[in-house]
C-alpha cells in the first residue's frame, strides 16, 4: 500500500467523521446549521480526495459534470419556494438515485463484466435494483405531490402479488448475473424491472402518505449508494450511504408513529380512499360565529394564548400576519405559544420551517407532547388552518377513520377559535365535532384576510 | 453512546488497513466492508433516534443531501477512461448526484438559517 492510498484512506476516515457528527448536530436545533455545514465538508473533503487518487484521466467530463449539475441544484435549492419542499427533496432524491443506477452500470461497462468479483457482481445488480426503485419511485412521489398523477391510492387486483412476483424475478436475474456475468441482457432486466417497480409500489399510496414514502425512499437511496461503495470498494461511500439509509428508516418510522399508521400500513394500505365515513351519531350542529372585534377582546384579555397552524395558514400565505397578530398579544402581556402537530403542514416538520421563515423564533414553538399538558391552563386556542389534527373524533370516536391519531387537545382550553372558510369538510373529508362544542367559535374568512383584520381590532383595542 | 460507536470505528484495527482490494482476498474484503456497513447502520440509528419533529423537514433534505456521495463513485466512474460509454455514463451520473448534493445542502441550509430563537430573532 503506497503512502498515497494510505492517506487517502485517512481522509476518508476524516470524512467519515464529519458526517457523523454533523448528523448529530443536525438534531438539535441551536446546531442543527453548522452540522448540515459540516457534512457537507465532509463532502468536499471525499470529492477533492477522490479527484488526487485513483487514476482519474479524465478530468474534461468530471469538471463538465460538476459545473452542470452544480448551476441545476443551487439554482433549485435558491429559487424554491419552502412550500414546495416536499418536491424538492423528492426530486433531490430521485436523481441521486439514478446516479447510483449509472454508477452501477458504468462500472459493469467499463470492465465489460470480466473483471468484477461474484459479490462485485451481485452489488451491482443490487445498486441498479434499489437505485433504480429509488429513482421511479420518487419520480412518482413528486408527480402526486405536484398533482401531475392523482394523489388517489390506485389499486388494482393482486397488486401487491405482482410486486412480488417482480421482486423475485429481479433477483432471479441478479442471480443469472453471477453465472454469466458477461450477459448484458440480465442487467438490463433488471434496470427494468427496478423502473417498473418503483412505479408500481407508490401507485397505491396516497398522496397525503407522500413524505413517509419519499424518507422511505432517501433510506433506499443511501442505501444504494452503499451498494455502489461496495462494488468500488470504497469505504466512503459504504459508511455514509449506511447512515442515510438507517437514519431514513428511523425517520421514517418516527412519521408513521406521528400519524398512528405502521410502516406496514402506509405501503400497503391504500389509506385516504374511503372517504365516505357515516357519521350516524346525532350531534346538535349548531355553532357559534365570531367577528373580528370579539376574538380581538377574547384574545387580548386572556392570560394565554396558543396557536395551532395548519397548511391552510401556508397556503394563504399567512404566516407574517400571524406573528404580526402574536407580537401584538405579547405587547399586551399574553403568553402567545405555538402548538405544532407532527403532521402539520405537507411533510413533518414542514410546519416549523413555514414559521422559522416567518421569522417566528422556535423556542415559541411547542410540539404536542410539550402542549398537550397545558390547554386546560389555556384561555384561547387559534386554530388557523388546521382541521383533522384537532378533531376530538380521533381520541374519542372509535367510528371516526381518524380514530387513533393522536391530536392537540385543544377541546381541553376554556375557549377555541377557529379561522375556515366555511363549513366544508377539510382535506380527509371528515367532520370535526370540534365546531360544534359549546365553547368552540368559528371565525370565517381567508386566513390572511382574518388575521389582518384582527390585527387591525386588536390595535384599536 | 454515540462516541462509543464512533471510537469503536476509527479504532477498528480492519477499518485501517483495508482499501480497494487491499488484502488481495475477495472474500475477506467483503466481509470487512459488510462489518463496516453494519457498524454505520448502528451509528445511524443512534444518531438519529431522538430528533425533535421541529427538524424532520431539514433533517430529511440534510441526509438526501449526503446520499448523493454516489457523487464520489460517479466521479470514479466518470474519470477512468475517455469518451466511451461508461465514461458518459459517469458524465450523467456526476450531473445527477452533484444536483443532490449541491441542491440538498443549499436548500437544507436555506431552511436552517431561519430557525432563530427568540433573542435572535429580535435583534
Amino acid at each position: 500500500m503506497s503512502i498515497l492510498e494510505i492517506s487517502v484512506e485517512l481522509i476518508y476516515m476524516v470524512a467519515i467523521a464529519l458526517f457523523v457528527v454533523g448528523l448529530k448536530r443536525m438534531t438539535s436545533p441551536a446546531t442543527a446549521r453548522s452540522g448540515n455545514q459540516m457534512a457537507a465538508l465532509a463532502m468536499l473533503i471525499g470529492v477533492a480526495v477522490t479527484l488526487l487518487d485513483r487514476n482519474i484521466l479524465n478530468f474534461e467530463l468530471i469538471i463538465a459534470g460538476i459545473v452542470v449539475g452544480g448551476l441545476i441544484g443551487g439554482v433549485a435549492a435558491k429559487k424554491v419556494e419552502m412550500t414546495s419542499m416536499p418536491e424538492m427533496v423528492a426530486i433531490f432524491n430521485g436523481v441521486g438515485g439514478l446516479s447510483s443506477v449509472l454508477v452501477a452500470l458504468g462500472e459493469y461497462y467499463r470492465t465489460g463484466g470480466v473483471g468484477l468479483t461474484n459479490d462485485a457482481l451481485v452489488t451491482v445488480g443490487l445498486s441498479i435494483l434499489i437505485g433504480g426503485v429509488t429513482f421511479t419511485g420518487s419520480i412518482m412521489a413528486f408527480g402526486k405531490l405536484k398533482g401531475l398523477v392523482s394523489g388517489n391510492p390506485i389499486t388494482f387486483p393482486l397488486q401487491t402479488a405482482l410486486n412480488g412476483v417482480l421482486l423475485l424475478a429481479s433477483i432471479a436475474a441478479t442471480v443469472m448475473i453471477i453465472v454469466d456475468p458477461t450477459n448484458e441482457m440480465m442487467f438490463l432486466t433488471v434496470l427494468g424491472i427496478a423502473l417498473v417497480l418503483g412505479v408500481l409500489v407508490v401507485l397505491p399510496i396516497g398522496g397525503a402518505d407522500m413524505p413517509v414514502v419519499i424518507s422511505l425512499l432517501n433510506s433506499y437511496s443511501g442505501v444504494a449508494a452503499s451498494m455502489a461503495g461496495f462494488v468500488l470498494g470504497n469505504k466512503l461511500l459504504i459508511v455514509a450511504g449506511a447512515l442515510v439509509g438507517s437514519a431514513g428508516l428511523i425517520l421514517t418510522i418516527i412519521m408513521c408513529k406521528a400519524m398512528n399508521r405502521s410502516l406496514t400500513n402506509v405501503l400497503f394500505g391504500a389509506f385516504g380512499g374511503d372517504k365516505n365515513a357515516v357519521d350516524n351519531r346525532d350531534i346538535d350542529k349548531s355553532y357559534r360565529e365570531m367577528m373580528a372585534e370579539d376574538v380581538a377582546i377574547l384574545t387580548a384579555y386572556a392570560q394565554r394564548v396558543v396557536i395551532v397552524p395548519g397548511y391552510g395558514l401556508a397556503v394563504a400565505q399567512a404566516q407574517h400576519v400571524v406573528r404580526e397578530v402574536a407580537d401584538i398579544l405579547e405587547a399586551k402581556g399574553v403568553d402567545v405559544r405555538y402548538g405544532i402537530h407532527p403532521v402539520a403542514g405537507r411533510m413533518p416538520g414542514h410546519m416549523n420551517v413555514l414559521l422559522a421563515e416567518a421569522n417566528i423564533p422556535y423556542n415559541q414553538l411547542y410540539d404536542m407532547d410539550d402542549i398537550n399538558p397545558d390547554f386546560e391552563k389555556t384561555d384561547v386556542v387559534l386554530i388557523i388552518g388546521a382541521n383533522d389534527v384537532v378533531n376530538p373524533d380521533a381520541r374519542e370516536n372509535p367510528a371516526s377513520p381518524i380514530y387513533g391519531m393522536p391530536i392537540l387537545n385543544v377541546d381541553y382550553a376554556k375557549a377555541t377559535i377557529v379561522l375556515k372558510r366555511s363549513m366544508n369538510p377539510g382535506f380527509a373529508g371528515i367532520d370535526n365535532v370540534l365546531f360544534y362544542k359549546q365553547n368552540n367559535y368559528m371565525y370565517f374568512g381567508d386566513a390572511k384576510k382574518s388575521l389582518q383584520n384582527l390585527v387591525t381590532a386588536l390595535k384599536e383595542l | 453512546m454515540t462516541s462509543l460507536w464512533i471510537n469503536f470505528m476509527l479504532l477498528s484495527p480492519d477499518m485501517a488497513g483495508a482499501t480497494q482490494a487491499a488484502t488481495g482476498d475477495p472474500i475477506k474484503d467483503l466481509l470487512v466492508n459488510l462489518f463496516v456497513f453494519l457498524l454505520a447502520c448502528f451509528v445511524g440509528f443512534e444518531v438519529i433516534s431522538k430528533v425533535p419533529n421541529t427538524l424532520h423537514t431539514p433533517l430529511m433534505s440534510g441526509s438526501n443531501a449526503i446520499s448523493g456521495i454516489t457523487l464520489v463513485g460517479a466521479l470514479v466512474v466518470a474519470g477512468h477512461t475517455y469518451f466511451d460509454l461508461p465514461a458518459w455514463l459517469g458524465f450523467v451520473a456526476v450531473v445527477m448526484a452533484t444536483i443532490n448534493v449541491i441542491g440538498g445542502f443549499m436548500v437544507t441550509d436555506r431552511m436552517l438559517e431561519m430557525f432563530k430563537k427568540k433573542d435572535e430573532g429580535k435583534k
